[in-house]
């Protein structure tokens, strides 16, 4: 079987399995619905992370940023948001679904091209950050716009915004957001796919291995930063203006911000699964999302700590991932040709700063 | 916001009271920061757990003072020798690992690390506000300044375990070899020293500094499991502004830091207060970068 078809199969499987899976496992559907979320992160912060070498512990911002975008957009279309909020959900929204689909479509175009916005503003500020000051810059971003929504009062400051319910039966709804984030979820991965084949990938690798020999070569550096972060920003503005409408109410920590929750396991994921590779920041979305369902079921109270140790353990014991840890056992399936006793390999980053 | 910005130009005893409150709980600020210099000049690691250290120390001496009903100030000892421990530990169980690591991996392992002990807490203590009471009075100054006795006496403690560390680190055997590890780990070790043995104790010597500010700041404020992350981004906002190895920076920074929160916090509201600081931060790295930025150019 070539490559080619055998790629095919393992594509059409996942495809067959993912649509069916909400009939046939009707009664996980919203742990469902949120792998793809799980998977969309992961690939978007690898794409900055992985490919490009920038361990943002920030992205979470971008989907925050989405949600409230779209919300405030959805709402706008028809009540003045400062009232709305003001009123606590005294006001009541009556959407037809016609009203309904136009505001979350025209919702999530508009997060996505805001957060792409917010994106290119920032990295003015952050791009002239190196290594570990990078991280701590983006997470002081995820963190203050935090805490600034949480006190702004047009947006609902700290009780947030609810907003309107899906039109129809509640199955068609968790339905109808199972396959939207499926489609996000799918048009991410091969996007980036795509992207990493071309030239801009290489570019964006380049600036990993060592951007000071990159921007010798004359790639402009900046410019690549700065649409790759772009680019995560855009997909993971559709993908929470889409949280936004799922959830139904949006709150600045717990829901939009959540650095805990989401914004760090975005990093874990990547890692867990194996960073700066097409599939890995899949397969750790998937481990992760099983793993965390599993210690909410059986671990309860205790799902966290065992979360946290999660995170230690593959940070500081298993940084190369699960693809890296296969490439290692196995290159052959991967192409490469070892030769005897190979030179001892550091696991993690390409550019690491001692 | 502006009206209460005019009230501190119409009535200027506001301000003292503001510098007060504001040095004092800096004095506090400075030690955390001060343990999170040591650790990341020492040992090049970046411990985001800096503030989950400050809170267990003040859960200590919340839990001497509900359950064993001892005055919290009993606590600065004890709560010193079982961070040390579990600073220890802690550096056996992870941190020797990621020692020599790229620094996003300290970064994200001592986050995990903060993680667990923040939910440790949670599961232990409940997530409700608590504080310990010292007992202590209110003292009353030029009419309208009140300065609480344990504010005052705070910032005396933090004044003398400053001294202690510095007295400690310029004369002690371990305190020199910890310098020495520094400045050249390799060649530290020729000299025979036990470099691992030193991080261990730099690790859990930072430990038990934030939980002695723990202490503190369970007694003139208020704990909660969830609230180390602002006690670590503010240690990392004033090593970052006053740089590593400078320890009068770092005093000057966290005093300054306590002044402009309180500030902040009267200005704008206390529903501002985090993200005053959260802000600084940012604004902190920004200025870094300038600087760094004309230094780039003057290499050139």
């Amino acid at each position: 079987m070539s490559p080619r078809r055998r790629a095919l199969g393992i594509y059409g499987v996942i495809a067959a399995v993912s649509l069916a899976a909400p009939f046939a496992f009707d009664a996980y559907i919203s742990q469902l619905t949120v792998l793809w979320v799980m998977v969309l992160f992961a690939i978007t912060w690898d794409a900055m992370g992985g490919q490009m070498g920038y361990n943002s512990l920030g992205n979470i911002f971008f989907f925050g940023a989405g949600m409230y975008i779209s919300a405030v957009v959805q709402i706008g279309l028809h009540y003045d948001v400062a009232e709305y909020t003001a009123a606590y959900g005294a006001i009541k929204v009556d959407f037809t679904p016609a009203q309904y689909f136009t505001g979350i479509t025209l919702g999530t175009v508009v997060a996505a091209f805001g957060a792409v916005a917010l994106a290119v503003v920032l990295s003015g500020v952050v791009f002239g950050l190196r290594g570990p000051y990078f991280a701590i810059g983006t997470l002081g971003i995820a963190l203050a716009a935090g805490e600034l929504v949480g006190a702004w009062d047009y947006v609902g400051a700290g009780s947030g915004i609810s907003l309107p319910v899906f039109p129809g039966p509640p199955e068609d709804g968790e339905r109808f957001f199972y396959f939207a984030f499926f489609v996000a979820a799918v048009l991410t991965f091969f996007f980036f796919r795509w992207l990493y084949g071309t030239r801009f990938g290489l570019a964006i690798n380049a600036i990993r291995d060592d951007e000071e020999k990159a921007e010798a070569m004359g790639i402009r550096t900046r410019r690549y930063k700065t649409i790759t972060w772009s680019l995560s920003a855009f997909f993971l503005g559709i993908c929470g203006a889409l949280f936004g409408n799922y959830n139904i109410f949006i709150e600045p920590l717990e829901v939009a911000f959540a650095t805990v929750v989401f914004g760090i396991p975005m990093v874990v994921m990547s890692l867990l699964g194996g960073k700066g590779t097409l599939w890995g920041p899949v397969i750790g979305a998937v481990l992760y999302h099983v793993i965390k369902e599993a210690t909410w079921t059986y671990l309860l109270g205790w799902q966290w700590v065992a979360l946290g140790l999660l995170i230690v353990i593959t940070v500081v014991f298993f940084q190369q991932g699960i693809m890296g840890w296969v490439q290692d056992k196995w290159p052959a399936l991967f192409g490469i040709e070892v030769e005897e006793a190979p030179a001892e390999e550091t696991p993690g980053t390409g550019r690491e700063t001692p | 916001m502006l009206s209460n910005l005019q009230l501190l130009i119409d009535v200027p005893v506001l301000n003292v009271q503001l510098l007060l409150d504001g040095l004092m709980i800096g004095a506090i600020f400075a030690l955390a920061a001060y343990g999170l210099a040591l650790v990341w000049g020492v040992m090049n690691v970046k411990n985001l757990a800096q503030g989950e250290f400050v809170i267990m120390g003040g859960y200590i001496a919340f839990f001497m003072y509900r359950d064993l009903g001892l005055n919290p100030l009993w606590a600065l000892p004890v709560a010193g020798l079982v961070m040390f421990g579990f600073g220890w530990l802690l550096y056996e169980l992870v941190i020797r690992w990621v020692i020599g690591r790229d620094l996003f991996t300290s970064l994200l392992a001592t986050f995990g690390m903060a993680i667990v002990i923040q939910q440790l807490l949670n599961l232990i203590f409940g997530p409700d506000v608590q504080t310990a009471e010292s007992g202590l009075g209110t003292q009353l100054f030029l009419g309208s300044v009140t300065v609480q006795e344990i504010r005052a006496l705070s910032l005396v403690i933090a004044g003398v375990l400053a001294l202690m560390v510095v007295v400690f680190m310029k004369n002690s055997r371990m305190g020199q070899a910890i310098r020495a590890t520094a400045q050249d780990p390799r060649a530290a070790r020729v000299m025979g020293i036990d470099t691992d043995k030193v991080y261990a104790f730099t690790f859990a010597l930072n430990a038990a500094i934030c939980g002695a500010a723990g202490v503190l700041i369970s007694m003139i404020w208020v704990i909660q499991p969830f609230y180390g992350i602002p006690h670590s981004i503010r240690s990392f906002v004033i090593v970052v502004a006053a740089g590593l190895g400078n320890l009068p920076g770092v005093i000057v920074t966290a005093l300054g830091l306590g002044v402009l929160e309180q500030y902040g916090g009267f200005g704008f509201g206390a529903e501002y207060q985090q993200a005053v600081v959260v802000g600084l931060l940012l604004v902190v790295l920004v200025i870094r970068q300038i600087m760094q930025a004309r230094h780039r150019q003057v290499v050139q």
